[in-house]
């Protein structure tokens, strides 16, 4: 029944597709436009063909996982698709011919498919998985409402086409990882509120009494990241068939709100979301609980006290007043401290068994991500200071800091996440090869350190080299001279990246044999089959 | 109509002091006498059984 108010649904979204694709005022749009009537025709195909099946998964007494199992295969695709993107960028930029000489083609148009395609769609994948994985264990009940959370999946990777296919064709608002235009924004939103139900009624249908730290984490993400996304994409569109729109706010206001959400989304995107995962990863892994429970909660609330004050530090020795600036930079400061805790809280979890690190290489990519974690947030609040700042800020300094971050942390702990859910998801005994994730582990460890070491030293340069003036008061070097110098450093990053991206394929295929399953070890289905003893 | 002096002076009086009131709140709920088996137990939370739901009625 359900599934038949669905396919009419879907229906009448294909017919407003081809209203859009017949009216719409610009190319981009009927463009999108086709690409909604196509994802809704395959909906309504995928849904036909079940229609008179049962669903396997409609029971109260197992957990909601095809969707978990879905994330994590395309968490794997899209962390693949954006790290090769960026190897391309990373190309383009060492030798501008690769540019290729296509609009769609050229950095301008590529780079933005990158930042988006790792945040959003491996990250955000990631954490849709993940999240969905804990909230139910944690909780130790099924999601709530129903088949939601399907929607929420397959609404977020619609989202990602969307995104996707117009950054290529030249669809932005040219908002930093906040490109997407107004009709995608309102998507996003709506398959946002989805999640958060889902997230929410799973929370208040638990049978815990408490609600696990790893949750506080993840509901602060989807909160915040809510907020964030509406306030920035406040925007009038300048026709509803059309692709462009203009913002609410304009000159430093819209600049402010702009970094308050840029900001942030490294706040509660990239690092409150994943340190639900390290709550919960890394205490499993090494089954042991984590160190401190009160400095968990401790780092939850002075974190998101403090990350939402930081945005400013984005603005320094711009038009937003002054005393903005400072408090920018006094809360990056303070943040030290919570950043710390955690990362302190997360290793010192392995406390006592610290000799799983020599047998567990998923430990050990954990670990590694969480030392990232450390390193990164003692960086960044650095490069806050204002004498820093004026040396490295528009430098490569902090594409190499962004990286640490985003490679360093993010990375390896959703990869530590993907190693441990992998067997459990698909039921096998243990992953196909554990040297094969211990390779991985060393050459994302080595492609991060190559890549920050290059971008250290080129931006470096290049602050120096932009700010050095002669005795009679004139530049040194003109613009075309500064760039000429960092290529070494742009082949070096490359080759990083080259290194990194190797691991992540070596990732692909163990996962794929993991899933296949004809490695020596037996499934445990049995054993998964157990009646529950409470 | 707020000006923009107006919201600075909320934010950098009473904003400030509930910001940093709900913080000391927090940390006392946390250190309270007694608090420190139940955090405990708290933590063991994730390493309980994971493979099934638990799905007898509440308060059973």
């Amino acid at each position: 029944m359900g599934n038949v108010v669905l396919i009419i649904l879907l229906g009448l979204a294909a017919v407003a597709g081809l209203f859009g694709a017949a009216r719409g005022h610009d190319a981009l749009f009927q463009a999108h436009a086709w690409v909604i009537v196509a994802a809704s025709l395959v909906a309504i195909v995928a849904l036909l063909q079940r229609l008179d099946r049962p669903s396997r998964e409609d029971v109260e007494n197992s957990y909601a996982d095809g969707v978990v199992r879905f994330g994590v295969l395309a968490t794997v695709f899209w962390g693949v698709v954006g790290f090769l993107v960026g190897l391309v960028i990373a190309l383009q930029l060492a030798f501008p011919e690769l540019n290729l000489g296509y609009s769609f083609s050229s950095f301008g148009r590529l780079r933005p498919l990158h930042t988006s395609a790792v945040i959003f769609a491996f990250g955000g994948n990631a954490l849709l998985a993940t999240s969905f994985y804990v909230v139910q264990r944690t909780c130790r009940t099924r999601l709530a409402l129903g088949g939601l959370h399907w929607f929420v999946f397959w609404g977020y990777q619609l989202f990602i086409v969307l995104a996707a296919t117009g950054y290529v064709m030249g669809v932005t608002q040219s908002k930093e990882y906040a490109e997407p235009e107004w009709y995608v924004d309102i998507w996003l939103t709506l398959v946002w509120v989805a999640y958060l139900l889902v997230f929410l009624f799973t929370l208040f249908r638990r049978k815990e009494p408490h609600i696990y730290v790893a949750n506080w984490f993840y509901l602060a993400f989807i909160v915040t990241v809510a907020m964030l996304h509406i306030v920035n994409n406040l925007a009038v569109p300048v026709s509803f068939l059309g692709s462009k729109s203009y913002s609410a706010f304009s000159g430093v206001q819209d600049a402010l709100t702009q970094w308050w959400y840029g900001h942030n989304a490294v706040g509660f995107f990239l690092t409150a979301g994943f340190l639900g995962m390290m709550y919960y990863f890394v205490p499993k892994q090494a089954e042991r609980p984590v160190y401190s429970y009160r400095l968990s909660i401790i780092h939850f609330w002075a974190l998101i006290f403090l990350y939402i004050w930081a945005g400013p530090h984005h603005l320094h020795y711009t038009a937003l007043p002054d005393w903005a600036q400072t408090l920018g930079m006094v809360f990056s400061i303070m943040l030290w401290m919570p950043s710390w805790g955690g990362m302190i809280n997360g290793l010192m979890t392995l406390s006592g068994a610290w000799d799983k690190l020599r047998t567990d290489p998923v430990l050990r990519m954990m670990v590694v991500a969480v030392a990232f974690y450390g390193m990164s947030t003692f960086e960044g609040p650095m490069m806050s200071i204002k004498a820093v700042n004026g040396l490295s800020h528009y430098t490569d300094w902090t594409i190499g800091h962004v990286h640490s971050g985003a490679l360093g942390w993010v990375g390896m702990i959703s990869f530590g996440a993907v190693y441990f859910l992998v067997p459990r998801l698909w039921n096998r005994a243990s992953l196909y090869s554990l040297r094969l994730v211990s390779w991985h582990v060393w050459l994302a460890t080595i492609g991060i350190v190559i890549y920050a070491a290059a971008m250290w030293v080129s931006g470096i340069t290049q602050g120096l080299m932009w700010r050095e003036y002669d005795p009679n008061g004139f530049l040194v070097y003109s613009f075309a001279e500064t760039v000429d110098a960092m290529h070494p450093f742009y082949v070096i990053r490359a080759f990083g990246g080259l290194v990194y991206i190797s691991g992540a394929f070596l990732m692909v295929y163990n996962v794929w044999r993991t899933i296949q399953g004809n490695h020596e070890t037996r499934a445990v289905a049995a054993d998964a089959a157990a009646p529950q003893v409470a | 109509m707020m000006d923009h002096e107006t919201l600075r002076h909320l934010a950098d009086t009473w904003g400030l002091v509930f910001l940093f009131l709900t913080f000391v709140v927090a940390v006392a709920v946390l250190f309270r006498p007694g608090a420190g088996s139940h955090f405990r137990k708290c933590a063991e939370l994730p390493l309980k059984d994971d493979r099934k739901p638990d799905v007898r009625e509440p308060g059973k």
